[in-house]
């Protein structure tokens, strides 16, 4: 009998750490080589371990939630040969299953892809009620706040330790209104509150935006474009369109114009490594299509848009788009992006200022067309109009340029035939 | 007679009064404050101040006994007995109440408060007269302070003193017998034990410091005891007789027996304090229509308003709080800014107390019994200093203290602290911040206290409370 210590391998180029998602297996469990045990999720996607070798589970490092770093022993096996390796971290990304669509044979039965697990139930923490006859816990701060607001303390529920009332207990209180002065018998004010722990995929976006918003110096900028011309083509191409040839939305128009544009400003193509400090300029187009699913936030990739034309960038980000909401998009489709595209599409929205997706320069929002009266010729029209709004970051991208972008955009948009001249 | 107007008008300059003068020249407010006496009242001019002096050097030389001992202390020896001269003891006192008395003039003069020394008397609730300037102010301050109870069968003067003269004794005393055993009284007897005199404590109720509970005294009795200090409780002084020897004899009986002339005890001294409690200097306010409550305190609400709009009461003299110099000092800053017309109110959680006898005795919130007697479900931990390694170098664990943390079963809010022992006052600052912050005993376990510091046996206190104290068995 032998121990086999198994170290995290390298999961993909630059990843330095993973959050387990999931253990398959428990202590105690035979397992045999190649079995999954382990779902990590790292910056951009989740892949699965597979078991290095045949043996018994002898211990497990982390639970959900916890990070793992890449050549940390992560889980030990007794193993009948009579070696115990300390393994060798040859394992590379290409032994590691990913999560892509790819060898159905390999699965024996149709598996559906394996999902991240929920994230733990919400456990539900209910504000302490002060102990009956104990004057309510609050700081001397917190009290001379709720004398000056007229706040009886002993209305006020804390959410601190044993019903401790903070500063923003007094805010929610002020929103809230006093529950004795809320109008009605029927109306008791409630208490409850649910802690999420943020973790997952949640955390990594907490992280990412943070870093973001926190280092970049965003300057937003909105237009309106007038999409009537566009419409009229949109509609003509999808009621001639072939069986095999994917519907379109506005979206792979705007890709395309992106393409003209983009190309003709490589300034806001770009990629801003700061702390090198240096802007790389890219010729290609890769479009990250900034994806809702079911577990947060994904930008799944549509690479080289620049080589593809309207159909196939529509059937592309179909295709990529898909699998983030599946959870089988893999690393490449989630990593590469050289410009981000937020549709908000059915939210519409007056305006919003989305926010870059780091080292990219800038992110570009598309609203919901609306059919707007707007003036022409002196006249009042009724034409379809959808709005964009873009983030720019100012650091290398000045406001000049992030117009001149949007402006160009909008030409094209608004003269379709010239974005495939 | 001159006139004078203002915007507020403080009488009195003690910890109450001169903080809220300062306070409310501070806010812009035309203020004038009046004192009979000298600026810093009854703490620093014949109080706090001075007694806790006197102390400092009772304990210098109280140690160097120690080392003048055959063999000497620690290594160090001084050939023979240090020597005392009450007298220069005294200047050495009496220059550090100046430092401080002219410290509080010059505090109150930058603040732009105008300091009027004299004796307030008042026409009515808002005009005083002192000497020949009569001022009427808008807001009135009465900050007027607290005077020693005198016992009425043995008044004070001929060798029957108060704690103030108690401050100024300039020769060695044989004998110094102490009527009341409450903290005043054992400050200066303990002191004067030190300084060499003997003393004897005369005290009606059943133990000394009564309002602590025995877990705290018993360390104190037990110093008393050791250092010889006789200890008479549950005894009636009845009254004084001056012998032909010039020394005084106290005589006191069994209080259960007080009418049985043959059980008399007696005791012969060269001076009696007397320090049965302090009262409300309220006598002047009569004619200006402020409400007093029984016993002369001046009627306050809990923003110290009296029964008069615009006349404010603090400190001693109102009915709001201990007679403590602390609460003085808050209560003054509140009334300036309610003044001003900020809403601010009177109500800490916690006020921290402290007896500065050997061993110290210090209390901030309730003790397990008065917890109890709330109705709060209670944890306590105690954390000798005889385990404190701090404590042991400065031989602070002799006089065998503790810290005794008091917390609620459910929700571990810290209820109360109490200490006995040796250099313990100065840990109390936490103990308060904690109460008044609504601190659970997982937020002190939870907070990295200093190496090698007394306020570690906070730490371990607390942790004992929650049943895992370190370094105690």
């Amino acid at each position: 009998m032998g121990i086999y210590a198994f170290k995290l391998p390298d999961i993909g180029e630059g990843v330095v750490e993973g959050e387990v998602v999931e253990w398959m297996v428990s202590v105690g469990d035979t397992v045999k080589e190649d079995d999954p045990i382990l779902s990590v999720m790292t910056d951009k996607a989740t892949v699965e371990i597979p078991s290095p070798t045949d043996g018994v589970v002898k211990s497990l490092v982390g639970e959900p939630g916890t990070i793992l770093a890449v050549g940390q022993v992560c889980i030990e096996f007794e193993t009948d040969g009579e070696d115990s390796p300390v393994e060798e971290n040859k394992t590379t990304s290409d032994e590691v299953v990913q999560t892509a669509p790819e060898p159905v044979e390999k699965v024996p039965e149709p598996t559906p892809a394996p999902e991240p697990k929920p994230e733990p139930a919400p456990t539900p923490t209910p504000v302490v009620v002060a102990a009956p006859g104990t004057r309510p816990l609050a700081s001397p701060a917190v009290r001379q706040r709720a004398r000056e607001s007229g706040i009886d303390l002993t209305t006020v529920s804390g959410s601190g330790p044993a019903g401790r009332i903070t500063h923003s207990d007094l805010d929610l209180w002020k929103e809230a209104g006093s529950p004795v002065a809320a109008s009605g018998a029927s109306r008791t004010a409630k208490t409850g509150t649910t802690e999420v722990p943020v973790i997952g995929l949640r955390r990594k976006i907490s992280e990412s935006m943070t870093e973001s918003y926190s280092t970049i110096p965003h300057f937003s900028y909105f237009e309106e474009v007038d999409i009537t011309q566009l419409e009229d083509l949109r509609v003509h191409l999808n009621s001639t369109k072939s069986d095999t040839q994917p519907k379109l939305t506005y979206l792979p128009f705007i890709m395309q114009a992106l393409v003209k544009a983009l190309g003709e400003n490589p300034v806001c193509n770009a990629l801003f490594d700061d702390e090198k400090g240096v802007v790389t300029r890219h010729e290609a187009i890769h479009l990250g299509i900034a994806t809702q699913t079911d577990r947060g936030l994904y930008v799944p990739v549509v690479k080289h848009v620049e080589a593809k034309d309207v159909w196939e960038s529509a059937h592309e980000m179909q295709r990529v788009s898909q699998a983030a909401r599946d959870g089988t998009a893999n690393l490449d489709e989630l990593t590469g992006s050289t410009f981000t595209i937020t549709s908000l599409g059915r939210m519409g929205g007056l305006g919003a200022t989305p926010i870059i997706n780091k080292p990219e320069v800038g992110i570009l929002g598309v609203h919901n067309a609306v059919d707007t009266p707007v003036v022409r010729n002196g006249q009042i029209v009724i034409r379809k109009m959808l709005r964009l709004s873009s983030s720019w970051d100012h650091r290398v991208v000045d406001g000049y340029d992030g117009a001149v972008l949007v402006q160009r955009l909008k030409t094209l948009l608004e003269n379709p035939a010239t974005i495939f001249m | 007679m001159k006139n004078k107007k203002c915007k507020v008008l403080v009488v009195g300059a003690g910890p109450g009064g001169y903080v809220a003068a300062i306070r409310s020249a501070q806010l812009g407010m035309d203020t004038v404050i009046i004192e009979g006496e000298r600026a810093g009242g009854t703490c620093l001019i014949r109080g706090c101040i001075p007694s806790k002096a006197l102390i400092h050097a009772a304990h210098k030389f109280h140690d160097l006994a120690k080392h003048a001992k055959e063999g000497g202390h620690m290594g160090i020896s001084i050939p023979g007995p240090a020597e005392l001269k009450m007298a220069q003891l005294k200047g050495w006192k009496d220059d550090i109440v100046d430092r401080l008395n002219k410290g509080v003039e010059h505090l109150l003069k930058t603040s732009g408060a105008e300091l009027i020394t004299g004796w307030a008397e008042f026409k009515d609730a808002k005009t005083v007269i002192v000497g020949d300037i009569q001022i009427e102010a808008e807001n009135v301050i009465l900050a007027n302070g607290s005077v020693p109870i005198e016992l009425p069968f043995m008044k004070y003067g001929d060798g029957v003193i108060s704690s103030r003269e108690a401050l100024d004794i300039d020769e060695k005393l044989d004998h110094l017998v102490v009527v009341g055993g409450g903290y005043i009284g054992l400050e200066l007897g303990i002191t004067h034990k030190m300084l060499g005199a003997d003393v004897t404590i005369v005290e009606a109720m059943d133990s000394v410091l009564p309002i602590f509970d025995k877990e705290l005294r018993r360390p104190l009795e037990l110093f008393m005891k050791k250092n010889k200090i006789k200890v008479n409780t549950g005894v009636f002084a009845k009254g004084v007789e001056k012998l032909d020897s010039g020394r005084l004899k106290l005589n006191f009986i069994d209080k259960d027996n007080s009418d049985d002339e043959t059980k008399m005890q007696s005791v012969e001294a060269d001076r009696v304090l007397v320090t049965v409690g302090r009262r409300p200097r309220s006598e002047g306010l009569a004619s200006t229509g402020v409400a007093l409550d029984e016993r002369g305190f001046v009627k306050v609400n809990d923003k110290c308003q009296t029964n008069m709009k615009g006349v404010y009461a603090i400190g001693d003299v109102a009915n709001l709080g201990e007679m403590l110099a602390h609460v003085a000092s808050f209560q003054g800053e509140m009334v300036a800014e309610i003044i001003a017309g900020h809403n601010r109110a009177y109500n800490p959680v916690a006020v921290p107390a402290i007896v500065f006898t050997e061993p110290e005795v210090v209390s901030v919130g309730l003790s397990p019994q008065e917890a109890k007697d709330a109705g709060h479900p209670v944890i306590t931990g105690k954390f000798p200093l005889a385990a404190n390694g701090r404590s042991l170098t400065q031989e602070a664990e002799k006089t065998g203290g503790f810290v005794r943390v008091v917390a609620r079963e459910d929700d571990h809010r810290i209820l109360g602290v109490q200490a006995v022992g040796t250099h313990v006052s100065e840990l109390v600052g936490e103990w308060t911040l904690a109460l008044e912050m609504g601190a659970l005993l997982e937020d002190i376990a939870g907070t990295i206290h200093a190496h090698p510091t007394m306020t570690e046996m906070t730490h371990e206190a607390v942790l004992a409370t929650l049943g895992h104290a370190i370094h105690i068995a």
